[in-house]
């Protein structure tokens, strides 16, 4: 063990000063999950297979909102979307004190030119 | 003339990885007997899965527990498998059967780290988990999460390991093998750890039998008995044999787990040797019906995954006998006698996983 | 592979306790004790294991009548007998160690017994009783 010790005291610590420095990460990591909302068809197939009740859909308001401290970000909305529009990205979100409800608005049925997604944190 | 009073063991206690309370019974220092208190995480999980189609409950069931997770969804998927007739594709009982040996590495090396710090031995327990971060590298970059999966789908699993990929998981094992014979060699030889482990918490061959005790519990006690010796999954393939002590004390867990560490590094070798080509998923149409009991190794002993299914999306019943539950009795009896220093060893010998246990 | 034959045996309360003497004589080992639903009412289904073949009994109970307890045969089978007790509210007659309910302690008594619970979600300051 006395070996070890000594390796140790020489290479310098083996941890990441988190989050000062960026968290590893690889291709495939599960950080927060994201809504293409221009794609979004508004279908609730996402809503209605959630295990964990994260997501809402309004598809008369054109609404798609995401509670991200329920979330658990297991890609099971991603992998019933029809459309292909809910992707996982690779960063995990920061710390903090109080509870985020992203909710974003998609464009209306009738009129396609018109853009009106934004995001809003209440 | 000696008093008896009784001392609170838990559910906050520095070497519990998880809460458990025992009430322990002392006379003088020695410990007459113990009687254990559960239900400090209860989550009522089997009463979930009457709300959940049977599909999206594989993530659910992978989140009973957050070191054995793996295997906890590819044993639900068996069962649900089972019943429903489907044949997965061998390419995908194989890379099962990779990252559930991988999850078993780690597990033990964890397990390994606590041991050391409830001895005292801080150091040690760094350095275990210092290698055991090289094998949550390799769980990261084939599934995307470190200790939950979300791989396992009913009728096979969603993501591939390409060869090259492959290659490199098997070019890394050489030096995993360096680490953990060092590691083995430390916990063999060191004073600290043997003065703090042999002779203490005797669980004797019969006894170990009559109570019920799974995993390295038992065959630290003589009994060579390994599910995956029923050959689930890949494992018919893949030949081995289950690592048996006799000496039925602490010491001799700790070892068969530490030895367990090589046999599955020899495991990967061999899965990654022969693994097919082919699919990955087949797709499940309807719903289940039927019953039955799925068995799996975990880490720490025999997991059953019971389902039961009537035809509907949600299935009725979902019953999950964790080793950790199946351990409790042969706790009870190797802290009767024993002294109040050695509780923390003889408690975490048995590994106890109380999430699962509790679900 | 070990091709599984789980032979599930039904049987009455009455031969409960000789059936699990034969088990322990021909040396096999209690594995659990499972309760579900089953109609109106419930079953009890054992487990026990031999050489790595599962075999299984079956026995119908409900909430008024007490089930014998094998906790003299084998001891462990404690553990599932208080669990069971606790979450269903099945009464076991004669259990070696008895929590008397306190095995596992939820605000609403015996949770997985009754068909449905609602869930009425509050938040932490507020004081009240969940339904």
């Amino acid at each position: 063990m006395a070996i070890t010790v000594l390796k140790n005291l020489v290479k310098g610590p083996d941890t990441i000063r988190y989050p000062s420095q960026p968290a590893k990460v690889t291709e495939a990591t599960r950080g927060h999950l994201v809504n293409r909302i221009e794609d979004c068809t508004f279908c609730s197939l996402c809503q209605m297979h959630c295990p964990a009740d994260a997501i809402k859909v309004s598809r008369p308001d054109r609404t798609w909102t995401l509670n991200q401290f329920q979330c658990v970000i297991c890609g099971c909305c991603v992998s019933y979307c029809p459309k292909d529009c809910l992707l996982i990205e690779q960063t995990y979100l920061p710390p903090t004190t109080e509870e985020i409800t992203v909710t974003l608005k998609g464009p209306d049925e009738e009129k396609p030119e018109e853009q009106g997604s934004g995001g809003t944190r209440g | 003339m000696s008093r008896q009073i009784i001392v609170p063991f838990g559910p906050q206690h520095p070497v519990l990885p998880e809460p458990i309370h025992l009430d322990l019974v002392l006379e003088d220092e020695r410990v007459v007997e113990a009687i254990p208190s559960i239900g400090y995480i209860h989550r009522g999980l089997e009463k979930l899965v009457e709300k959940r189609d049977f599909r999206d409950y594989v993530f659910i069931s992978e989140r009973i527990c957050g070191i054995c997770s793996f295997i906890h969804g590819a044993t639900y998927c068996q069962g649900v498998e089972k019943i429903m007739g489907v044949e997965i594709p061998r390419r995908a009982e194989f890379l099962r059967a990779i990252w559930s040996e991988h999850s078993r590495m780690h597990s033990h090396l964890l397990w390994l780290g606590c041991f050391a710090d409830s001895m005292g031995y801080e150091n040690l327990f760094m350095n275990c988990w210092k290698v055991r971060e090289k094998i949550l590298d390799v769980m990261e970059r084939t599934t995307g999460g470190r200790i939950i999966q979300g791989v396992n789908r009913v009728g096979g699993v969603s993501k591939d390991i390409d060869a090259e990929e492959l290659k490199r998981i098997a070019s890394g094992i050489p030096e995993l093998r360096a680490d953990f014979t060092e590691l083995t060699r430390i916990f063999d030889e060191d004073l600290t750890v043997q003065t703090r482990t042999k002779g203490i918490g005797m669980l004797p061959r019969d006894k170990a039998w009559d109570l019920g005790a799974v995993g390295p519990v038992l065959r630290g006690s003589g009994h060579a008995v390994d599910t995956r010796c029923t050959g689930y999954g890949a494992y018919d393939e893949l030949d081995f044999k289950p690592v048996v002590r006799n000496e039925s004390d602490c010491y001799a867990r700790c070892m068969v787990r530490a030895e367990e560490l090589f046999t599955s590094l020899d495991l990967v070798e061999k899965a990654i040797d022969r693994i097919p080509a082919g699919d990955i998923l087949t797709k499940v149409r309807g719903n289940p019906t039927g019953e039955f009991h799925a068995r799996a190794e975990q880490p720490r002993g025999e997991v059953i995954h019971y389902v039961k299914a009537n035809g509907k999306k949600n299935l009725v019943r979902h019953r999950v006998r964790t080793p950790t539950l199946a351990n409790v009795p042969p706790l009870v009896h190797m802290l009767a006698g024993c002294e109040l220093a050695d509780v923390p060893v003889i408690v975490l010998t048995i590994d106890p996983c109380i999430g699962c246990m509790e679900r | 592979m070990i091709e599984q034959e789980q032979t599930i045996e039904m049987i009455s309360v009455e031969d409960l306790i000789n059936k699990v003497h034969s088990f322990h004589d021909e040396g096999f080992r209690l594995v659990h004790i499972c309760c579900s639903r089953e109609g109106d009412g419930f079953e009890l289904t054992y487990s026990f294991d031999k050489d790595l073949v599962m075999s299984h009994l079956r026995i119908p109970a409900d909430q008024n009548t007490p089930v014998p307890s094998i906790s003299r045969i084998y001891l462990a089978s404690f553990v599932y007998e208080n669990e069971i007790a606790d979450l269903y509210g099945i009464p076991f007659a004669g259990i070696a160690v008895d929590y008397k309910g306190t095995f596992i302690r939820t605000s609403v008594p015996h949770p997985f017994g009754t068909p449905q619970i609602e869930v009425v979600k509050r938040r932490p300051d507020e004081t009240g009783g969940k339904a």
